[in-house]
């Protein structure tokens, strides 16, 4: 009764299949029919109809190009924020950590345990009027007594940052943990200083490490809604907020639909042009 | 003017007795057991749910609840009482994101998975023109005739054959007493500018809105899409000078106690809740100009078997017994719709009898305001200008 070889590797691949195709390639589909309807005719709000209104898609985009640009600008700044900061801590746990390196593996990945809606919610306390950030920067005169922090387009970058890090962090001390350490003790012994030999040797080495922590970072804070609602203001919102409120709160289905394409389709196309300029034969 | 000035003297006189009823932390008790009951009965019953249940969804917070037991009380005795068992879900976060969350199986006939439902006027109303609900059986809801006169005969449902409000909301005013000491009545005071940059505004747009259109001198119950709009640009306005902070929901409690924000328009029971566990830092007022009131429905989806109805109109009846309502609002605090609770409250907690946070007296009452009813075109367009000026 053995089945004959030919079908198995589809027979094995068939869940996978079946789950990207109802849970992914369906909603796709779905949502781009959405995408081009418009409201029925003295209908109830919410009923829409299919009008192939690719208009939809222009009138989303020049009605919400603001939030577009903050979002991608944000997502930039976070990025290179997360990146400045989990290169050494990655470099250091691979290189400098001895007998402490799974330890502190486990606590890059620990804020993981606790929900990311609470921790962001943490930072509005810790940002707060009444925790000890502010008094504390206020009392050093760094920033004035009318500053605050919270409802801030830099709290907005700073959570999302945080929020962020271990997806930067993990892919950069997956490739620097690779390099061995005697590329560079040969640069050492070709006469390169420190400088040196991490700028033609660790650095080069760990670029694919680079790319996929920025890819990881960047994707989902460009389309990130909660830190901007929970840490902003009316005026440092959000493509996804946007994205949220015609859905929820306006029941604007076929714009949200549109927004949302018009979100992936930026995405991606920055990411190719990305991955385009870096060379993608070295990803990992 | 002195009793008309605020809502707080009896309020503050009965601080300190309530915060042991209350605690915050039991509702987050209860918010945890209302998860693991979602978690139970949410998938279970396709359509084929016994014939002794009804399910019940409401907003979080809103139902009389014992932190020692963690029970509903009052759904406890429900449940000895008649030998039907209530399952309570307090998923009911957003009108808008329920609404969301049913819609397609409301169109298509099938179970929505409750017997009982909660939504807000407007949405009500939505829910109604769309034939999502059954009407009452007279006969199973005697208590009905004690609904206040005030709110006997809404717009969307004249003669409340479908629809029974669950509870009053009023909204107005709240501040900080540290940073406004003088409190605030107008729109004036809440713009001054100690104030400035930590003002917060409800994300219920016909609270907000119809505070500042009340203040504008606007007869909120026929609004305009033009004083609509005025008043849009207007809280616009107010958010590109920086004097708004944020629009919110229920957390511009949290940015109160933060210190974030020292002046909102806000809910009276939210407000209420704040001033009892921050010892008076901080008060709620109508404005002189008039604030707003609404109301949370308890309706039966179009969905629900002829069982579920049966029982769900027992439990709508059950809660408009004057010594049920009652029990709930001394633990809610929002405005009691059930005429003869306030002479029950004497039975239960006394000092609550004369809170016009739960039994406005009718000088308060007059000076409340229910915003019209908008048809589908502005409810859109008019959402559509309110999110846009929250940058939306």
């Amino acid at each position: 009764m053995s089945l004959p070889k030919v079908r198995v590797p589809y027979l094995l691949l068939f869940p996978g299949f079946a789950f990207l195709f109802t849970f992914f390639i369906l909603p796709i589909v779905n949502l781009a029919q959405t995408s081009t309807q418009t409201p029925i005719a003295g209908g109830d709000t919410g009923e829409y109809e299919q009008t192939f209104a690719f208009s939809n898609y222009i009138q989303a985009f020049v009605d919400n190009k603001e939030q577009f640009a903050r979002s991608f600008v944000f997502a930039t700044f976070s990025t290179l924020l997360a990146l400045l900061i989990a290169y050494p801590l990655a470099y250091a746990i691979a290189f400098k950590s001895g007998k402490f390196k799974n330890i502190l593996l486990v606590l890059v990945v620990a804020p993981f345990f606790t929900s990311f809606l609470l921790r962001t919610i943490a930072w509005k306390q810790i940002l707060g009027e009444e925790g000890f950030v502010v008094p504390g920067l206020r009392s050093l005169h760094i920033i004035s007594q009318q500053t605050t922090l919270t409802s801030t387009s830099f709290a907005v970058v700073a959570g999302m940052t945080y929020n962020f890090l271990p997806f930067m962090t993990l892919p950069l001390y997956a490739s620097l943990e690779r390099i061995d350490p005697r590329t560079i003790e040969a640069a050492g012994d070709l006469y390169a200083n420190g400088i040196t030999a991490f700028r033609r040797v660790t650095m080069p080495l760990s670029l694919p490490g680079v790319v996929a922590g920025t890819l990881l970072t960047f994707i989902p804070a460009a389309g990130d809604y909660v830190n901007a609602a929970i840490l902003g203001s009316p005026t440092s919102k959000m493509v996804g907020n946007v994205i949220e409120s015609r859905y929820f709160k306006i029941v604007d289905y076929p714009t949200a639909a549109a927004l949302s394409f018009t979100l992936m389709a930026t995405i991606l196309v920055l990411v190719t042009l990305y991955i385009r300029k870096v060379g993608t034969e070295e990803l990992v | 003017m002195a009793t008309e000035r605020s809502l707080s003297p009896e309020a503050r006189s009965i601080l300190n007795s309530q915060i042991s009823r209350r605690g915050v932390l039991a509702g987050a008790g209860g918010l945890g057991a209302a998860g693991l009951l979602a978690a139970c009965g949410g998938s279970s019953s396709s359509g084929g749910e016994d014939t002794k249940t009804v399910r019940w969804g409401n907003w979080p917070l809103y139902l009389d609840f014992d932190s020692d037991t963690k029970k509903y009380p009052t759904l406890e005795k429900f449940m000895t009482e008649t030998g039907l068992t209530a399952k309570y879900f307090e998923d009911y976060n957003d009108n808008d994101e329920f609404f969301g969350k049913v819609q397609a199986q409301l169109k298509l006939g099938e179970d929505i998975g409750y017997d009982v439902v909660t939504p807000t006027d407007w949405m009500a109303a939505r829910w109604i023109r769309l034939g999502y609900t059954q009407k009452f059986d007279a006969a199973n809801v005697p208590n009905k005739v004690n609904i206040l006169d005030s709110l006997a005969s809404p717009s969307y449902d004249p003669k409340r054959e479908s629809s029974l409000t669950w509870q009053g909301i009023m909204a107005g005013f709240g501040w900080n007493t540290q940073k406004n000491p003088k409190g605030i009545r107008t729109l004036d005071d809440l713009f001054a500018p100690q104030n400035k940059g930590k003002i917060v505004v409800l994300t219920e747009m016909r609270d907000t809105l119809g505070i500042i259109l009340l203040a504008q001198g606007v007869d909120i119950t026929k609004v305009t899409e033009n004083q609509f709009m005025n008043a849009v640009d207007f809280m616009a306005k107010k958010i590109s000078d920086g004097w708004i902070r944020g629009v919110k929901g229920n957390e511009y409690a949290q940015d109160l106690t933060s210190g974030d924000a020292t002046a909102v328009i806000g809910w009276s029971g939210d407000m209420f809740i704040l001033a009892s566990e921050n010892e008076g830092k901080f008060d709620f007022a109508i404005p002189e100009s008039g604030g707003t009131i609404s109301g949370d429905n308890l309706m039966i989806p179009s969905t629900a078997s002829a069982d579920g109805k049966k029982n769900g109109e027992a439990l709508i009846n059950y809660y408009y017994d004057p010594m049920v309502a009652a029990e709930v609002a001394a633990y809610v605090n929002y405005v009691c719709p059930v005429k003869g609770a306030q002479a029950a409250m004497e039975k239960i907690a006394p000092e609550l009898v004369n809170s016009e946070y739960i039994f406005p007296s009718d000088k308060t009452s007059s000076r409340l305001h229910i915003f019209r009813s908008l048809t589908p075109d502005e409810e859109t367009k008019w959402a559509e200008a309110f999110q846009k000026a929250q940058g939306n």
